[in-house]
Formats: C-alpha cells, structure tokens, sequence
C-alpha cells in the first residue's frame, strides 16, 4: 500500500467497484423478483446494524449508547423482518409438484 | 481477533451479499440467495459483537436490543399480507434511514467508540453530514410513502394518495436544501461547537424528506418507494464511509444502485421521467374525460363470458391493480385451473407496473399458487396475442390502452401489454371510470371488446361456477 494514498481513496474505490458490481447484478434478477429484491435489499441495508453495535457497545453507555441500542433494535426489526418476509415470499415461487386441481404432471 | 482478521470476515460477508443478489435471478436459485444473505449477515454480527466484547464487555444492551427488534420483526414478517408489501417496505425503509441518524448522533457525541479520533477530522465530518441527512430524508419521505400506501389520507392530510401541491412548493426545497448544505459545511469546518449546526441540518434534513414526497401522488409510488430504497442504501453506504467500514460501503452500494435501477424500470414502464415523478402532482385525483361524444360498449354477463372462454384455445390473463383490491387471485387461480382442466391453454401476461411496487402482481399470483411458469413478462407474450382467442382483463386499465401507440395522447410511448390485438377481449371493471392517467380507453368500444361489470372476485366466482 503507498503510503502516500489517503484511506478515503481507497474507499472510493471500493464504492465505485461496488456500485458497478450492484449495476450488473441487478440487471440480471427476474422481474418476476423484484419485490422480493426489494425486501432483501432492505435485509441487507440493515447492516449498519454493525455501525448501531459499535455505538451500542461503548465503554460507559451514555445518552449516545442508549441511542445506539435504540438503533439496534430498530435495525434488527429490519434483519429478521427482511430476510424473514424475503423468504415467505420465494417459498410461494416454488414448483408445487402436486397440482391440488386442474391437471397434474402428465 | 486482529484488525485484519476482522476485515477479512467484513469481506466474506460483503461477498455472500452481492452472492445473495444473484441468487434472484430465478426462482430456482432464489431461496439459496437469501441463505447467503443470512449467513453474510450472521457472520458480520458476531464478529462485530466479538470485537465490542473483547474492547468493552459491554454486548448485554446489544442482545437486549436486537432480541426485542428479532420479535417484532418476526412476528410481522409472518403477519404481513401480501397486498401490504409496499406499506412493509416503506416501513423498513423508514427505520434504516432513523438508524443511520442515530449512529451519527452516537458517533458525534462519542467518536471514540466508533473508532473514530476524538475531534472528528473534517473529512469524516463531511462523510457523517452525508450519511446524516440521506438517512433523514430516508426516514421522514418513508413515513409519508407509508401513510399514502396504507391510505390513511383521512386522518392526516400529508398521507392523502392525491398530491399535496401548495405555491412555491419547489423553491422552498431548493432553499432548504442549500441551507442544509450550508449548515452542514459549518458542522465540518466548525472546531468546536458542532451540535448546533449539526441539529439544524439534521431538523431540516427530516422536514425535506417531508416536503419531498408528500406532492408526489399515489400512482407514482412504485417509483417513489424503489428511491426510498435506493437512498437506504446510500445512508448506509455513508454511514460506512464514516466509519471506514467497507463492508457497509459495498453493502450499502449494492442495494443503492439496486434501487435506482428499480426506479428506472419503473418511470420506464409508467413512461414518465424520473424528473416529473420527483416534481410531482401527477395522478390520485382521477381527471376528466374530455372526450364527452356518446360510445356504445358491449356490456355482457359473466355466462356470456364463460362461453366465450370454455370455447378458446388460447387465454391470456392481464390482471390488474383492481384484481389485487378486490383480492380475487384465489378466485383466478380456481378460474384458470377449471379452463386448463377443459384444454384451454392459460397464460398470464404481466405489465411492470400492474401492481403498487416492482414485481407485485408476480407476487400476489404467487401466494394464489399460480405456477410461475405460466406467469410472463410483458415483452415475452406481446408477441402471442394475436393468435390469442380471448385476452382477459381484470382490474387493469391504463396498462392495456391502445392510445398509448398513437401520437399525441397523454401516455404515447408508454409501453403497453398489447391486448387490443386478441380476437376476442373480455374486460371486467367496476365502471367506465378511467384509470390513473385519467384518458378514456378506446379498447373498451372495440367490436370485439365485451364488458362484464362488477367487482372483480364476484365477476371471477361467477365465471367459475358458469364454466362447468
């Protein structure tokens, strides 16, 4: 690592790494999915739940760490509530082999 | 466990979420996606919780915290209907954009527990003003996106699903939005003394977000709640860039980019620019027909219609927003089973917009147990209805208006689900009102077009019992 580079240049790259790599994934997802994508998009936003930890879990909990457990529940709503309805959801897009009426497989 | 260790796992996870993604890109592989998306998640919260443990012990309020957000999260994933999702969404959205307010309120009072230097450098400063005011503007436009969706524009006017337009609506935010700026360039040069200029920036952050949505109205919120969606992602990316976290960066990225791409499709199938979406006071208020000159529709019963659809070969269903109101997909489904019973060959043809966010309607047809192999996008069965016999309209309009391939109307180049061209179209609709584009449906008066009138489910049930 050059020495000279600032850390900041660094994430931008990862970022713009990043959003091209969310540009092309994206892209490729089924139409039919696109709620579902959207719930699990909103799953895995809920990953400042990392950021809500690190205030959560400061020395002595001040107002500031209270507000950090306030935003780890808040978050965690979201992580369990996101991947949970995420999941509900592609369980109704699977092939149902047993057609409960009309004609069956063959 | 070392710095790096620990930046090694943020990698894995990162990887198991842009896996989760692609994941999506059928419904075969989908589940397994959102196993990654589990694991990416898991792993990031217990590294995280090994590292406070190790530089505080202090993890008991966290799992406090996270139990109490894992209860309700779980009950209402399991609660939710399907019809709700957008308000479900909206919700979401809404908490991750307080959180990451939250986090930099916490990160300001207290840069040290967040692994930040004790005067906050001002390029960080920047980063926290960025993360600060999407996730604001996040939460409070989440909060009106969800009063509008779940209609509760009686009890609070902001929520109404008709635009809130007042005088000089766009150049109060524009100022708003410069002195925002302003205040937050005083938070990051300011040495000492931030609060201040951070609070206002924070207050008039959350009023933007406020004014922001509420002109925008209820037809446009597919586009509305995939920006939401997109600025969630951005607010975690910004609260990553903060905290020289990139793992929250590329989290953050991909679900920001997703969203944007969601909004494209979405202005892109309503044919509307993402620019006019955002300036709002377009649709709600159902505006009137111009054209006033006495047409003669084709009005028949639903046994009528049965005739005609026991005797086709071919059926292709184009259901609609009404469909999803009147919760008729169960009775669809029976519909299409009894048809397929009899050798009519079933299909559904989908408009990107048929239901109140990105991929609803495929949604709804799902929970109704429509095998998904018969369910097709727009683009992939415009091409069949010629040979089609009868195409079947249920609770769709504007989606299905041939005006959109003639020059000058309202909605031309809107791209349509082409059924004008089956031999024979059945519509139901609970009235001649037109749709959300507020224009009149020439499909309606064709010679071969017969309405059936009535709510969608009675309509549905009728022809069901009709077709034995």
């Amino acid at each position: 690592m050059n020495p000279a580079v600032d850390p900041i240049v660094f994430y931008l790259t990862i970022f713009v790494l990043a959003v091209f790599v969310g540009y092309h994934v994206i892209w490729g997802v089924t139409p039919a999915l696109h709620t579902p994508l959207m719930s699990l998009t909103n799953a895995i936003s809920s990953i400042i739940l990392v950021g809500a930890m690190l205030a959560a879990g400061s020395e002595q909990l001040d107002w500031g760490g209270w507000l950090g457990v306030l935003a780890v529940a808040l978050v965690s709503i979201n992580t369990f509530g996101g991947f949970l309805v995420t999941q509900r959801m592609l369980e109704m897009f699977k092939k149902k082999e047993p057609k409960s009426s009309g004609k069956g497989k063959e | 466990m070392s710095a790096n260790q620990l930046a090694l796992w943020y990698l894995f996870a990162a990887v198991t979420f842009i896996l989760a993604l692609k994941g999506l890109s059928h419904p075969t592989s989908a589940r397994r996606g959102n196993y990654f998306g589990m694991v990416g998640m898991f792993i990031a919260v217990v590294v995280t919780l090994a590292l406070i443990y190790a530089q505080t012990k202090n993890v008991l309020p966290i799992l406090g915290g996270m139990v109490i957000g894992a209860v309700i999260g779980s009950i209402v994933a399991r609660r939710v209907h399907m019809t709700q999702m957008p308000e479900l969404v909206a919700a979401m959205h809404s908490l991750v954009g307080l959180a990451a307010v939250f986090i930099a309120i916490a990160a300001v009072n207290n840069p040290e527990a967040m692994g930040l230097h004790k005067p906050i450098t001002g390029l960080h400063k920047a980063e926290l003003f960025i993360g600060t005011f999407i996730g604001a503007i996040t939460f409070s436009g989440s909060v009106i996106a969800f009063g509008k969706l779940a209609g509760l524009g009686k009890h609070f006017r902001p929520f109404s699903s008709a635009p809130v337009v007042f005088p000089g609506q766009h150049w109060l935010n524009l100022i708003l939005g410069v002195v925002m700026i302003v205040f937050g360039i005083l938070f990051f040069t300011a040495s000492e003394g931030e609060w201040p200029p951070f609070i206002v920036m924070t207050a008039i952050a959350f009023l933007l977000g406020f004014l922001l949505i509420i002109p925008i109205g209820g037809a446009d919120m597919p586009v509305v709640i995939s920006m939401l969606n997109s600025y969630s992602g951005w607010a975690a990316a910004g609260i990553g860039f903060s905290l020289d976290n990139p793992m929250l960066i590329v989290a953050g990225s991909l679900v920001g980019s997703s969203g944007a791409i969601l909004s494209y499709i979405m202005c892109k199938a309503m044919n509307r620019s993402f620019i006019s979406v955002i300036l709002g006071g377009f649709g709600g208020e159902s505006a009137t027909v111009a054209d006033t000159q006495q047409k003669t529709v084709k009005s028949g019963s639903p046994d009528d219609a049965a005739f005609l659809l026991s005797n086709a070969e071919n059926v292709i269903i184009v259901p609609g927003y009404g469909l999803a109101v009147a919760r008729a997909q169960h009775a669809v489904k029976e519909l299409a089973a009894k048809l397929t019973a009899k050798g009519v060959n079933v299909k559904y043809a989908i408009h990107p917009v048929a239901g109140r966010m990105p991929g609803h309607m495929n949604v709804l047809l799902a929970e109704a147990e429509v095998p998904y192999d018969q369910v097709f996008e727009m683009e992939d069965i415009n091409s069949e209805f010629p040979q089609c016999d009868v195409a079947l309209i249920l609770g769709a309009n504007d989606v299905v208006n041939p005006l959109a391939e003639q020059k000058g109307s309202a909605i031309y180049g809107m791209p349509i689900i082409e059924a004008h061209k089956a031999k024979a179209v059945l519509v139901n609709k609970r009235s001649m009102a037109s749709g959300y584009a507020g224009i009149d449906n020439p499909l309606f008066y064709m010679d071969r077009t017969m309405m059936v009138f009535g709510d969608a489910k009675k309509v549905v049930e009728e022809l069901v019992k009709a077709v034995d």
